[in-house]
């Protein structure tokens, strides 16, 4: 156990370390300056402003300094776009939101999805398994740009205490997390319909049946545990996923989360910040896959011993 | 059991959250206006910003000399200064600005004159760490350029009245570089390989059949030792005395030849300018302030003097720009030095210090900023807001469907998608204004077919801006016939309209055939949905009207800036707004070294024009000479006009004194909210 914890933290470590690399020479292929801005910037404003953020020096400079600051001084390096504001910063003052509603919309996500997949396997090729699986492809293919002003329109319009946008009232949080849910219920429940199917049709679960245990009982005692663990092994990534946040949903429904940091770090050339982002996003997917391989582990005796 | 805990948090969130009122009646009760500002400002020092969302923020901040009346274009009420007037005799080119003595800081410090002088200091700092993008609104000062810009000469020697030559004469001498030899134009290049157009601007340093090693010239490192004779010139030339090392400048002391002085600058004073500069080199560049003599003078604690470059009756109007506004000099220094940029912290909540109506309350990133009313502020009675809150909404459709939900007092913008629907459904809260700015097509003059002015002017008489305007845009925007958009005594030249036959004429007339012998062009946007439309619309006209096919090119904003900058196009739709209210704030940018020109451009009857413009007084004559000016380049056309820009927007019929005005600067001082 021990030991697949640490191999899996060294994997972490070697994965994010060359992802950072990689990402900080591809970014600056990308077309675009990072000081360019409406108005014309004098030649000597943009020396300035290379010389402030050490672009002035090479790029193995750059690159070296780059984690020299990181290691030595925890200090992820400044926003050019928003300027003089850390990227640590940033994304501590975001993450907290993006948090609060990934974490919303997962168990949503969790409640929606998991007990469809199992209605659906139920009754297989019957009319519940149709509805069920059409709904779940509907979440899959109506994306959040589509959803999202509908609800604000249809939801939260005729609704006084319900607003379409903002962060403001603890009841904010509702529609975006109602909208970013239905992507992971979709998955999860193709997902534990697949595994339950397959767990259903297992020789001892046919001598449960056979034996005259319940449905009800075979199903919560027996039968998912097993089916479950496809769905385990998604929910690791989708978790980290879900949590640094959505730029669409965010953008609708004007919630401050990590999510706009991202396609804005990008647009508009913000090196640091994506940077930051990245190696953010890289250690939250290591964990989230340590801790659904761990769930694994606990849900499947098989595992235990190899 | 987790599912349990779960349902029960739900269903009591959804219980506290029950509040029926709705955001708009909250902020009613607590007096405070809620509106939409497209997104995270990036900062808000005011020397250090050069948006429209930031500068919304720090006009509620900090005030000028001057401050907007709400109602009133081109008026300006009491600010920082109780009174103004230009001194007697000096034709609008000396000022005198009385402060206000009760105008204080939002700390109880008194606004005193020395906080101006320090805040323009700042701003025009020559220091290499100091990002400044808008120091060029300063350069209305006498010798602000010249101590931003670091002229040595204009400085060391044109400044000084113990000087043996008069500065008239001396200023002759290439100081500033060759305007037509530019080394980043020759870098990278190889001599033999030179198009036409660089080979002319080599010529007159060479002999007959002389060729010079273009790489040792523009490296970043010259070894002047290498150089030959011819070359060393070129570089001298090029570069200008201002801009040489002192080594470089030790060289050209021992040859004084190989630069550029005009007949009249006899040797002595060569090498006296020489020695002067070398000096001050020497000195580690020591800070050029005093000697500079910028014309902003503290004559007491609340006495301002304000020298200018040239004649400004319409200086009240600039000083209501904020690169003109004052920063707590006591404040900055307790944060960094006068110009440390970034890193330091004194605009940040609990530190911001300001004069204006409101100080900064909270400022959360992507969320929204919060100001309250500033009980330091003087003329606090008249501040009616107890507040004003921002919200970034990036996204403008939200923003309008909040509107409806009753959750701000204004939004941004309405997109033009959305105009047809607001008419019909907002009919009394939607607002479409005048608004100077202008919508135009940049045209790359340095390259084929657009070096021919007559291709450029068929292009721009093939535009069918009425169908642009009333089809596309539906915001009430106006066919432009010029660059500068109507307003106030300035007579618009009124040049181009839309003309498809002359423009066909023209073409032909320009050697092509809308055949195929028409080199392949493209047209540069933004990766916008209303840009595109406004793309395809214009290659519909040019196919339709010229049968020329142009390209459209979509490139999302920082790729889009920097292809302008790079002049890396054929044609470029963009637009300008208006600083303050004079048609120099549209002309000044097509000069030939101007930043934002990119056209390849450039006329010395133009730069002429608006050089006599700068030094007359009179108003209608000035505006006449402007006119003129804007008739050179329109004749000329290396820009494109295609419509006035407007303003719409949504607003709520208890938010008063929020009335239509041209820069579309509202002052928050007046703003109430009726109940």
């Amino acid at each position: 156990m021990l030991k697949t914890i640490l191999s899996r933290v060294i994997q972490t470590i070697v994965v994010v370390f060359l992802l950072v690399t990689f990402v900080f020479f591809a970014i600056r292929a990308i077309p675009g300056d990072s000081f360019a801005s409406d108005k014309a910037t004098s030649p000597e404003a943009k020396e300035a402003l290379e010389k402030l953020y050490g672009r002035d020096k090479s790029l193995p400079v750059q690159y070296a300094n780059y984690w020299k600051n990181i290691l030595t001084e925890g200090n992820f390096g400044d926003s050019t776009a928003m300027k003089g504001r850390k990227v640590s910063t940033l994304i501590a003052e975001s993450f907290p939101v993006s948090l609060k509603l990934g974490l919303l919309s997962l168990f949503l996500g969790m409640g929606i999805g998991i007990p469809l997949g199992i209605v659906a396997a139920l009754f297989h090729n019957k009319w519940q398994d149709y509805t069920a699986m059409v709904v779940a492809m509907a979440g899959i293919c109506v994306v959040a740009f589509v959803l999202g002003p509908i609800f604000q329109l249809s939801i939260a319009r005729p609704l006084s205490w319900l607003n379409v946008a903002g962060w403001n009232r603890t009841s904010d949080i509702l529609l975006p997390a109602i909208t970013l849910c239905f992507g992971v219920a979709a998955y999860l429940a193709r997902l534990t319909r697949g595994g339950m199917l397959d767990v259903l049709s297992q020789d001892y679960i046919r001598t449960a049946r056979a034996k005259g245990v319940p449905t009800l009982q075979i199903i919560t005692k027996h039968a998912m545990r097993p089916a479950l663990i496809p769905a385990v092994t998604f929910l690791g990534p989708a978790f980290a996923a879900i949590i640094t946040g959505s730029f669409v949903v965010e953008n609708i429904f004007l919630v401050p989360g990590m999510g706009q940091h991202f396609v804005l770090g990008i647009t508009s050339k913000d090196y640091n910040l994506v940077l930051g982002l990245v190696l953010f996003y890289g250690i939250l997917m290591g964990l989230a896959n340590l801790l659904s391989d761990l769930a694994l582990i606990f849900m499947d005796p098989k595992l235990r011993t190899s | 059991m987790l599912r349990t805990t779960f349902f029960t948090a739900l269903a009591s969130l959804l219980f506290v959250s029950c509040e029926r009122r709705s955001d708009v009646e909250i902020a009613n009760e607590e007096n405070i206006l809620i509106i939409g500002n497209s997104g995270e400002p990036k900062g808000l020092d005011p020397h250090l910003v050069s948006g429209v969302l930031e500068s919304n923020i720090i006009r509620a901040l900090f005030e000028g000399l001057c401050v907007e009346d709400p109602a009133k274009d081109s008026t300006s009420l009491p600010g920082a200064a109780k009174t103004w007037a230009p001194t007697e005799g000096s034709g609008f080119t000396e000022w005198i600005f009385n402060l206000n003595p009760d105008a204080k800081w939002s700390d109880g410090v008194p606004v005193t004159a020395h906080d101006f002088v320090f805040s323009y200091r700042r701003l025009l700092s020559p220091d290499p760490d100091w990002p400044a993008e808008y120091a060029e609104m300063l350069y209305f000062l006498k010798n602000g350029e010249a101590y931003h810009r670091s002229y040595f000469g204009s400085i060391l020697c044109g400044n000084d009245p113990d000087f043996p030559l008069a500065w008239e004469t001396l200023k002759e001498a290439n100081f500033g570089g060759e305007r037509t030899l530019k080394l980043e134009n020759f870098k990278d290049k190889e001599f033999s390989k030179l198009e036409e157009i660089d080979l002319k601007k080599l010529k007159p340093y060479l002999d007959e059949g002389e060729s010079v090693r273009l790489d040792k010239i523009t490296s970043d490192k010259v070894a002047l030792s290498e150089l030959t004779k011819t070359e060393k010139i070129i570089f001298f030339n090029a570069k200008g005395i201002d801009k040489l090392s002192q080594e470089q400048l030790e060289a050209l002391a021992e040859e004084t030849d190989l630069l550029r002085w005009t007949e009249n600058v006899p040797e002595d004073i060569r090498q006296e300018v020489l020695k002067r500069i070398i000096a001050h080199h020497e000195a580690k560049k020591p800070n050029l302030w005093d000697k500079a003599k910028v014309g902003v003078t503290a004559v007491d604690d609340f006495t301002l003097k304000i020298n200018l470059r040239g004649p400004a009756p319409f200086l009240p109007e600039i000083t209501k720009h904020y690169t003109w506004y004052p920063v707590p000099k006591h404040v900055v220094l307790r944060y960094g030095k006068m110009n440390t940029a970034f890193a330091s912290q004194w605009t940040r909540p609990g530190n911001l210090v300001s004069n204006g109506p409101f100080k900064l309350k909270t400022w959360r990133t992507n969320h929204f900023i919060e100001l309250e009313k500033n009980p330091e502020y003087w003329d606090a009675e008249t501040v009616s807001l107890d507040g004003v809150r921002y919200l970034p909404i990036k996204n403008y459709y939200t923003e309008t469907r909040m509107f409806g939900d009753d959750q701000l007092h204004l939004t941004y913008t309405v997109p033009s998608e959305l105009i047809p629907m607001a008419k019909e459904k907002y009919p009394d809260q939607l607002r479409q204004e005048p608004y100077v700015g202008v919508r135009f097509i940049r045209v790359n003059t340095l390259n084929k077919p657009f070096d021919n002015p007559k291709v450029r002017r068929a292009f721009a008489l093939a535009i069918d801006q009425q169908a642009i305007c009333q089809k596309i845009l539906q915001g009430g925007q106006t066919p432009a016939s010029g660059i500068v958009p109507p307003f106030g005594e300035y007579k618009v030249p009124d040049v181009i309209h839309f003309d498809p036959a002359k423009a066909k004429a023209l073409l032909a007339e320009s050697g092509y055939e809308s055949t195929s012998s028409f080199p392949e062009i493209s047209l540069l946007t933004t990766n916008s949905d209303s840009g595109l439309r406004e793309a395809e619309a214009l290659q519909a006209m040019w196919q339709k009207h010229l049968g020329i096919k142009v390209r459209i090119t979509q490139r999302e904003w920082t790729t889009y800036l920097q292809k302008q900058y790079d002049a890396d196009y054929d044609l470029c739709v963009a637009g300008w707004i208006g600083d303050y209210l004079d048609p120099t704030t549209f002309l000044e940018m097509w000069v030939a070294d101007g930043g934002n020109n990119n056209t390849g451009w450039s006329s010395k009857k133009f730069e002429n024009l608006l050089n006599k413009a700068e030094n007359t007084a009179d108003i209608p004559t000035r505006m006449g000479l402007l006119s003129d000016a804007e008739r050179t380049i329109l004749s000329d056309t290396p820009v494109l006009p295609i419509y006035w820009y407007t303003t719409n927007y949504l607003i709520r019929p208890e938010v008063k004194n929020w009335n239509p005005l041209l820069l579309n600067n509202h002052p928050f001082k007046f703003v109430k909210i009726e109940k």
